[in-house]
């Protein structure tokens, strides 16, 4: 890195070279860690190279990357959210229960859970703003709340712990084409999940980099006394960030239900938690205030090469949490190493 | 912004920007400001001293909108104001430096610049525009960053002060007030940040500046109100104040004689030979005549 200009104001601030420009963005150690993870089983794993796997793969990625752009999202701006993992179930028992028990078009059921998803976020946000405790408590309250609502509610309506077999109800096979399509391309089959995965990490990455809004949820999460002492509405700010993280438990809780015919009152615990790993391997500070959301959408890349690439290659699935765990501290290590070397140069 | 150009040596000629008069704040039963009257004048440099819980920072939080004021009146341009939020105050053209700086360290510089202020195009920000003004007002103040995309947290404090100086004139301020911009800064430092109050000066704004250091204070201030227990006890221009009075003042004034008074007899030139190695060194009492102990008691 020799690309240094002295300039005239002060010496002591030389401009970066392109490389260090690169290296210092956050989403790079992600990138670096994927192509690893990749040719790790590439190398290991002959199940792993085959092109029909692809599908399979991207498929694990985009269910939890589509979850991982909002979380990173909210973890900018400096929050957490630990009910989103239940918040899926949630999201696709509201649509199933509506619909089954009040024998309603299927896509009113949908709806329902849309404004449900997005309720349970502008509440989340609201209480948070209302009590001013940490949202890891808050939503720890919330995590809690629903996880007993999906299963005392799913057995109230059905009697069981899984909605109802609603194949044969008005507007199924609609609802099913838009948020369980398949599409075969060349020897690839790809869930409509990955094109909804890819589709919100484009906006979200734009949002983030590109817009006002960008700006306010990075300084939310950077510093919030001060983004409001310049006026940036915080408190709206937040509450449509967990808003965001509601409308992705959405996408995903409908897919999850269209894709499996019906939903497991029990399902979804846990899943937070993977959710923020992705974040935090896409270069996400647990402080708030940086990070990415194209890293984020790595991050889930990763979680999905790995939990298939394990499999792939033979060795026992038992593994897969321990390899999460200690890749999850890699990552974070490489993502600290890489930043404070850019920040160097 | 029209600058006119007015070697006022304290002619109250010069329409005051922004009039309080007899403010006061209560918080509860406390009564953190009272009786507070200060002009601050356009192309003028209003200094405010005070030690710490003075009430300098309740003053600072009534003109900038975080906190309405209890008692008297607030005017701008002659006109009697309430502002209900930092926002509002912004909106009628005051702008706060605080102390820490209302930046986000981990954000560009750029972007901390148009914090609040983004300038977009359709729905998307303008980021080559946004780079291209911070970067010329940046250099109008003297301060070169050629790096508009590092975090503002790796800028060294007296450039953070200046990013934020900046910011607030750039964004319309007429009245800017600076929060202690000196207290963390080394000399050198120090000495940029007063050249910026200078030119805020210069272009026209009225400026408070907060500080509990005199000298500083001195150095670039027009007109001096020194706090105490939230009252204003000195209300002075440049002419009719040298640094030592102010320094005295700052330094406690009345009360400072008092204590030199009390201490009489003490004599701090003395130097005493250290005790000897194996004794344990033995403070005595001091003596406390009847008086001060009935003083000491009455506190208690």
């Amino acid at each position: 890195m020799t690309a240094t200009t002295v300039t005239a104001g002060d010496d002591r601030v030389a401009t970066r070279s392109r490389a260090a420009l690169f290296l210092s963005r956050p989403e790079v150690g992600a990138l670096i860690g994927a192509i690893a993870i990749a040719v790790l089983f590439l190398a290991v794993a002959p199940a792993f190279r085959s092109v029909d796997n692809v599908g399979t793969i991207l498929y694990g990625s985009s269910t939890i990357g589509i979850m991982a752009v909002g979380v990173s999202l909210l973890m900018i701006g400096g929050e957490f959210d630990l009910s989103a993992g239940v918040g899926v179930t949630t999201s696709g028992l509201t649509a199933a229960l509506t619909a089954w028990d009040l024998g309603l078009n299927v896509w009113t059921g949908v709806i329902i859970a849309l404004v449900v998803s997005l309720a349970i976020g502008a509440f989340n946000g609201w209480l948070l703003h209302v009590t001013g405790l940490p949202s890891f408590l808050v939503t720890l309250g919330t995590f809690f709340v629903l996880q007993g609502v999906n299963l005392a509610v799913t057995r109230i309506v059905t009697g069981g712990v899984s909605s109802a077999d609603m194949t044969d109800m008005a507007g199924w096979g609609s609802a099913q084409k838009v948020f369980a399509a398949q599409v075969t391309i060349g020897a690839v089959k790809l869930n409509i999940t990955v094109l909804f995965w890819v589709l919100l990490t484009a906006i979200g990455g734009f949002l983030l980099l590109r817009t006002t809004v960008g700006n306010w949820i990075l300084a939310s999460g950077g510093d919030a006394a001060a983004a409001r002492a310049v006026g940036v509405p915080v408190t709206a700010t937040k509450i449509g960030l967990f808003m965001g993280v509601g409308f992705c438990a959405w996408v995903t809780g409908m897919h999850m239900l269209f894709n499996f015919n019906n939903v497991q009152s029990g399902a979804g615990v846990g899943n937070e938690f993977i959710y923020i790993i992705a974040a935090v391997i896409g270069g996400c500070l647990l402080t708030g205030g940086y990070g990415s959301v194209v890293g984020a959408s790595v991050g889930a890349l990763i979680f999905g090469m790995t939990q298939l690439g394990i499999t792939y290659a033979g060795w026992n699935p038992d593994w897969f949490k321990t390899f999460l765990g200690a890749m999850l501290l890699g990552a974070t290590l490489v993502n600290m190493y890489v930043k404070k070397k850019a920040d160097a140069r | 912004m029209t600058i006119t150009e007015q070697r006022a040596e304290h002619a109250p000629a010069a329409e005051a920007l922004l009039q309080l008069d007899d403010v006061g704040k209560r918080y509860g039963n406390v009564h953190a400001l009272r009786g507070v009257n200060i002009n601050v004048r356009a192309g003028e440099v209003t200094c405010v001293l005070g030690d710490n819980g003075a009430g300098k920072s309740t003053l600072i939080k009534i003109v900038a909108g975080l906190h309405d004021y209890s008692d008297g009146s607030l005017k701008l341009n002659g006109i009697v104001r309430r502002f209900g939020s930092p926002r509002a105050a912004q909106a009628a053209g005051i702008a706060t430096v605080y102390q820490d700086l209302a930046l986000a360290p981990l954000m560009s510089v750029w972007r901390n610049f148009f914090l609040g202020n983004e300038v977009r195009r359709g729905p998307v920000l303008d980021i080559v525009k946004m780079k291209k003004v911070c970067g010329e007002e940046l250099t109008k103040m003297g301060i070169v960053i050629p790096d508009l995309d590092r975090p503002v947290g790796s800028l060294s404090g007296g450039q953070r002060q200046c990013i934020a100086i900046a910011r607030a004139i750039y964004f319309g301020a007429r009245v800017i007030i600076l929060d202690e911009p000196t207290a963390a800064l080394g000399v050198k430092q120090s000495g940029v940040v007063l050249k910026y109050i200078v030119a805020a000066r210069d272009a026209g704004l009225g400026v408070i500046f907060i500080t509990h250091n005199p000298h500083h204070a001195y150095l670039v201030g027009n007109h001096f109100v020194v706090l105490k227990l939230g009252r204003v006890v000195l209300d002075a221009h440049r002419d009719e104040l040298t640094l030592d009075r102010l320094a005295a003042e700052m330094a406690g004034g009345q009360e400072l004689e008092e204590l030199s008074h009390e201490l009489q007899g003490v004599d701090a030139s003395r130097v005493v030979e250290p005790a000897a190695q194996d004794g344990h060194p033995h403070v005595a009492a001091p003596v406390i005549d009847e008086r001060e102990r009935a003083e000491l008691q009455h506190e208690e």
